[in-house]
């Protein structure tokens, strides 16, 4: 049985048909780990527990009790979602040895599903970066290219799954941390609707834009793991009031008619042509598939990144004020409490965790509230109205997912405003709030993957997916791991 | 936008970060090239455009005041760097 290019539906099948056991799948994927993560570095904790809690669920089925259809099939998470049987560190040196006394709502669900978490997943620290290269423990590689960065945050989420480390994974997405990753390591990344998947258990960044999603080789894998995850949460007051259901159920492959709008502001100066010829060849493949593309203007492009640069890092100031030295993670020893707060912050964050704390204290701080916060949250509004009428006229947006393709180590890490920069085409969605994925459409002259975003409407996960998933069905790009994992 | 050295020092302090001598001047320079950047939105205005702090329409949201089990003394110290008596120990706050 060839399991690395089984998608979730087969798995499942085979599970439920006794073909294969969870034991068994989840061995193989310990395995690679062990063979392969030695490359990737994606894995920060890997659950000794994994093959004992499959051998569970191999029991349980074969008592004939029925099962969740995800049942027995691995997953692996970002390391910022909390786990009461495991560490979680978001990559920070401040959560070193951190173990959450409860369970994130998503973690609750992932288990009730009955899937085996393999593992905790590196990541940019507390998920601020755009390369993986702000982790405190390790820097994950692209398996694509092992020189170049796997993108961020979600880097080891990215990564794990296009080695074929995991099938799937979950991460977080607060300016495209999910997408533009997924773009860099050729995977399908999902960035659900703000508020669809509870935050209840996610260690918060910026809390009016974070998001919880998928990564996987297909659309339909991420919809199956989304219809697992999804759903209101008592526990979450920023939960959105969403009924439990099926995404699959709208993956017909069929998207004749659909209007697709091309906004003409992500297509033009800073973006690698290569990119921008892949993409264009994704979109005369989706028309060719019966959509019908439609020049749009999504004018306030422009002023997306100084807009989240505000928001994010002073929603980030006053989330990460709890990282104190008191209640939990790393403290330096101090004669008074102020030396303790200060030592324990300025040795347990690392050097972009402080740059964005400054950053969002000063925009919050007494004489530039107005100036940039508040100014910050009308041209919000004028983002988000941008969304709102390209909506009244298209079902979906296409476009890159980033300027360019996977960089290298070192290229952008001392400049912090490039660094930013390359979040240019993810960042006005979480402003909006909408849904939105990246799918593989190609690979450069490099032979590294290009991805293509589609962007929705809120709560029309079902809609982008399904474009997603006959572009796969259709496109032809390879969901294979790369050369060098195919062992 | 240019930030000062002072001005490094006073976001440090109200971030409850310690910046050293060495790092000033440098922070100063990354923020400030930040800032300049953001500065983009002064070219907008804003007039009349109300405010988004949130994208969903949720207000207030609230649940049943029903008792629920919480963590418990014992787990909820379990991460802490110190404790005595069932609380958090800090170093001292009174000279």
């Amino acid at each position: 049985m060839n399991i690395i290019n089984m998608t979730l539906k087969e798995m499942s099948a085979a599970l439920q048909e006794k073909k294969l056991s969870s034991k068994e799948l989840v061995s193989f994927y310990l395995d690679r780990i062990k063979k392969y993560d030695g490359d990737v570095q994606a894995f920060l904790h890997v659950n000794e527990n994994a093959v004992k809690q499959a051998e569970e669920i191999d029991a349980r089925r074969a008592n004939g009790e029925a099962l969740p259809a995800l049942a027995g099939i691995p997953i692996a998470l970002k390391d910022l979602i909390v786990t009461d049987d495991m560490p979680t560190t978001c990559s920070s040196r401040i959560l070193k040895d951190f173990r959450a006394p409860y369970n994130a709502t998503v973690t609750d669900l992932i288990k009730k599903e009955g899937m085996i978490v393999l593992g905790k997943l590196s990541m940019d620290e507390f998920a601020m970066g755009s390369s993986n290269e702000t982790s405190y423990y390790k820097q994950t590689r692209n398996p694509w290219d092992l020189t170049r960065v796997p993108g961020g945050s979600s880097g080891g989420s990215a990564a794990s799954v296009a080695a074929g480390l995991t099938p799937v994974a979950l991460g977080s997405d607060t300016g495209g941390s999910i997408r533009q990753p997924a773009s860099l390591c050729g995977v399908v990344g999902l960035k659900p609707t703000y508020g669809t998947v509870s935050r209840f258990g996610l260690i918060a960044f910026a809390s009016s834009l974070d998001q919880i999603g998928t990564f996987s080789r297909t659309a339909e894998d991420g919809a199956l793991v989304l219809s697992a995850i999804a759903g209101h949460d008592p526990k979450d007051s920023t939960s959105a009031p969403v009924a439990k259901k099926d995404y699959t159920a709208e993956l017909t492959g069929d998207i004749k008619g659909l209007k697709i709008g091309i906004p003409t502001e992500f297509f033009a100066e800073g973006l690698d042509p290569v990119v921008k010829e892949r993409v264009e060849a994704g979109i005369a493949k989706l028309k060719e598939l019966g959509c019908e593309p439609v020049e749009i203007s999504m004018p306030h492009t422009d002023y997306a990144v100084s807009v989240y640069y505000i928001i994010a890092t002073a929603e980030a100031s006053s989330n990460l004020a709890r990282f104190d030295g008191v209640k939990y993670g790393y403290r330096a020893e101090s004669e008074n409490l102020y030396d303790m707060y200060t030592a324990t912050r300025s040795e347990g964050f690392g050097p972009e965790v402080k740059r964005r704390i400054m950053l969002g204290t000063y925009v919050l701080s007494a004489g530039y509230y107005d100036a940039y916060y508040i100014k910050a949250q009308k041209v919000r509004t004028l983002i988000k109205q941008d969304f709102e009428k390209a909506f009244e006229k298209v079902d979906a947006i296409i476009c890159p997912t980033s300027p360019s393709t996977a960089f290298k180590f070192g290229e952008k890490s001392s400049n912090p405003l490039e660094m930013y920069l390359s979040d240019i085409y993810t960042i006005s969605l979480n402003l909006y709030g909408g849904c939105g994925l990246s799918v593989p459409c190609g690979f450069d002259n490099s032979d590294l993957p290009v991805g293509m975003q589609i962007l929705g409407k809120y709560f029309e996960e079902g809609k982008i997916m399904n474009i997603a998933h006959a572009f796969q069905q259709a496109s032809g790009v390879s969901t294979d791991v790369p050369e060098g994992f195919k062992g | 936008m240019s930030i000062t050295d002072k001005d490094v020092r006073h976001i440090a302090k109200l971030a409850r970060l310690k910046v050293e001598d060495g790092e000033v001047e440098k922070l100063a320079g990354e923020l400030g090239s930040i800032l300049n950047y953001i500065q983009k939105l002064e070219e907008l205005d804003v007039t009349g455009v109300e405010p988004t702090s949130h994208v969903l329409d949720l207000y207030s949201v609230t649940r049943a005041d029903e008792a629920k089990p919480s963590l418990g003394t014992e787990k909820a110290l379990a991460n802490a760097p110190e404790a005595e008596h069932g609380h958090f120990k800090v170093p001292r706050v009174i000279e």
